[in-house]
């Protein structure tokens, strides 16, 4: 928050604006109605109940008095009311003259004109309660009166300050249970918020460099393995994915500029050397070399397009069994004549029926640029004109060998030749587009195997020769 | 070598006119290409290799005008506006129409080829290419109705190359080859003066589908060049220089 503090903004507007904040007022309101309605709800109606069973009470206790008055008389009713008031919490008893004056009973005094109507009083009245400092303590109660058949008024009632004391007790409880309960809600809400906000602040930031242009910047992760964390991270392998690709366009952009601009070059001189031809057969071989050339750039595009392809992993859906003692067993075939040509000697040494899962193009057309690189590589230059491609199934996979014996790869150059458009004969008098290699890693990559370049005589001082081994992966089993 | 030297040529087609016979009508086909540029070349180029072409620009007007008019051959681009290339194929299959159909396409990769085919295509040629190898195979498409895929004898002048029994002889003399350069011939016999290009020949001979980079394709042809003419005066396989290869009886 601070870059937007910085401009300035009214502080309680800018914590407003984040959600986070913005829910938690929106629930603490919420909370808020709900917890009144509660409250008001449970005092209603435990009220209700209470008063409910004060009334049903009192209609026992006035049927109970009744009957006593019924089979025992007056006395009968006073042991009655007697033993009752004895007891802990207990009624109101009041026997009173047709006048209003108390003749007996547990109550100093009630207020005026209640023994006057028969029946439940219809609202609370005042009384005062005995007390053993002496002095009378005013008290509110509900009460049954009615009349004997001598005239005397009985009164049954009940204090009303219980239920009222219940009323409060609940009320309070209630109050403070959610307001505890709604405060606890507005730390957590606030915590939680403002956390996320911070987190959410200080991943915008960290994006916005990176929009910025410096991709090797991160996500921060806070080490608790938190959602947070966990979309930071799956971010941040996603722009690691981005950064190498980046990388690998940035070095084939660069190395298609430097090494495009060299045949180009030479088909505008080849054009221009045409175009001063003075005989007509000499202007048409100018313009044949020119095809030639370009066919060669067409070549080179055809090649950046598939490698570009097998890594984009876009052929997968193609890959099914396939026989690849077969595969090998075509490849020696179709260069047998050419290493023949070039005066070398092609062996073979390939195991029957080995079968991978893969795609048959592909496969064969990294042998074949094996194959293409050891005759093309080795041929003027050795002093055993001998090629050697061999299948085997191996403890770690099964390999496909195509070994020479020309002048080898140094060990620290064979990073290299994996390289888009690096050769390592600088004076590219080979034809070829630099990208066979290339291509034949990017294929095994894609069969999840691996490519081995080494010495096919390490033991000799020059001219050690070059294997390159394509493993796959063992069949699963 | 048995080059044709580019002074044998006509001038204004180079070794694109070798397609043309002067006792065959002029083929007929329909190009569906969006991109204009593109379109405008191949119109020119086709008839300047003496071929007719109608052109269509979207897939909506391609599929209207490849219902109604007959061609020998039609050129089918992938990505087409208002009705994509696969769909124009599928629907004129569904019409009935057989015309030979190359598709064209940018996407350029295996998998594309195996769809591209499965639609109803009959070849496939991913973008860039060379015109050389277009023309090729335009016309090997459009003279496919009359190949002889029935007959089981094949002959091209004194060469003869029976399908069934693998012999071949030349003069009534038995030349002896391996299984994969009598393939290699029978191939070029079928398409009998035509342009065949490497390409076309790793793809039907050995069966895969990529551009042979180095002469690969040269050193078995030259074999087997020297095998059906050691003896003989008359060549017959000839080298079609920046297209490919055709065997063709000059007698």
């Amino acid at each position: 928050m601070n870059h937007q503090g910085a401009r300035g903004m009214n502080p309680f507007r800018v914590v407003f604006k984040s959600t986070a904040v913005r829910l938690s007022a929106l629930y603490i309101v919420l909370f808020a109605l709900c917890a009144a309605f509660l409250v008001f709800y449970v005092t209603a109606l435990s009220e209700r109940i209470l008063s409910q069973q004060t009334r049903e009470t009192l209609e026992q206790e006035v049927t109970d008095v009744q009957r006593a008055y019924n089979r025992a008389g007056l006395n009968g009713m006073l042991r009655l009311m007697e033993r009752r008031s004895r007891q802990p919490g207990a009624n109101l008893y009041v026997i009173a003259s047709p006048s209003g004056e108390i003749l007996a009973g547990n109550v100093a005094s009630v207020q005026a004109g209640v023994f006057d109507e028969e029946g439940w009083t219809t609202l609370p009245f005042q009384y005062e309660r005995y007390s053993e400092s002496g002095s009378p303590v005013p008290h509110q109660a509900n009460a049954h009166v009615f009349v004997l058949d001598n005239g005397l008024r009985v009164l049954i009632g009940r204090d009303l300050g219980e239920p009222q004391k219940l009323r409060l007790l609940v009320r309070r409880a209630l109050m403070v249970a959610l307001g505890i309960m709604g405060l606890g809600a507005l730390v957590i809400w606030f915590g939680i918020g403002r956390n996320a906000l911070k987190r959410i602040d200080r991943m915008s930031a960290a994006s916005t460099k990176i929009m910025a242009g410096d991709l090797s910047q991160r996500l921060p992760v806070g080490g608790s393995g938190d959602e947070f964390d966990r979309m930071s991270e799956s971010l941040n392998a996603m722009l690691g994915r981005i950064e190498k690709l980046n990388e690998g366009l940035r070095q084939v952009s660069d190395n298609i500029a430097h090494d495009l601009k060299t045949p180009l070059t030479r088909l505008r001189n080849k054009a221009a050397d045409a175009l001063d031809q003075p005989s007509q057969e000499a202007r048409r071989a100018g313009l044949e070399g020119i095809i030639a050339e370009s066919d060669q750039l067409i070549r080179t595009f055809n090649a950046l397009l598939m490698i570009s392809r097998v890594e984009a992993g876009s052929v997968a859906a193609e890959m099914s069994d396939i026989d690849l003692s077969a595969i090998v067993t075509d490849s020696a075939e179709l260069y047998e004549p050419v290493a023949e040509e070039a005066g070398m000697a092609l062996a073979t040494d390939i195991a029957d029926g080995i079968v991978v899962h893969g795609n048959r193009e592909l496969i064969g057309q990294a042998i074949f640029n094996l194959v293409d690189n050891a005759v093309k590589y080795s041929s003027d230059c050795t002093s055993e004109p001998r090629i050697a491609v061999a299948l085997k199934r191996r403890d770690d996979g099964i390999c496909i060998a195509v070994a020479d014996h020309g002048p080898g790869i140094p060990a620290d150059r064979r990073e290299d030749v994996l390289k888009r458009f690096v050769r390592l004969d600088e004076s590219r008098s080979k034809p070829g587009t630099g990208l066979g290699l290339s291509l034949v890693e990017a294929v095994m990559e894609l069969h999840s195997g691996r490519l081995e370049l080494s010495d096919t005589d390490p033991a000799r001082e020059a001219g050690r020769g070059l294997t390159v081994t394509m493993i796959f992966p063992p069949p699963a089993a | 070598m048995d080059t044709i030297q580019p002074s044998e040529l006509p001038r204004e087609a180079g070794c694109a006119a070798l397609g043309r016979e002067g006792n065959v009508p002029a083929m007929k086909i329909l190009v569906i290409e969006d991109d204009l540029e593109a379109a405008a070349y191949l119109t020119k180029a086709f008839r300047e290799a003496g071929i007719v072409v109608d052109h269509a620009s979207d897939g909506e007007s391609g599929l209207f005008m490849g219902s109604e008019n007959t061609y020998d051959v039609m050129i089918i681009d992938r990505m087409l506006p208002r009705r994509d290339g696969l769909s124009v194929i599928s629907e004129l299959r569904r019409k009935g129409i057989h015309t030979p159909v190359l598709i064209l396409s940018a996407l350029g990769q295996v998998d594309d080829r195996v769809t591209g085919l499965r639609a109803g295509g009959d070849d496939y040629l991913p973008k860039p290419y060379a015109f050389s190898e277009l023309l090729a195979r335009v016309e090997v498409l459009g003279r496919r109705k009359g190949a002889p895929e029935q007959d089981m004898v094949y002959r091209v002048g004194d060469l003869e190359l029976d399908r069934l029994s693998h012999e071949v002889r030349r003069a009534g003399k038995e030349i002896l080859l391996q299984p994969r350069e009598f393939r290699l011939l029978e191939y070029l016999m079928r398409n009998a003066g035509q342009v065949v290009t490497r390409t076309m020949l790793l793809e039907n001979v050995w069966d895969y589908h990529f551009d042979p980079q180095t002469n690969v394709i040269d050193v078995h042809v030259s074999r087997l060049r020297s095998k059906i003419e050691k003896d003989f005066d008359q060549p017959l396989l000839k080298t079609i220089r920046g297209a490919g290869y055709m065997i063709k009886d000059e007698g």
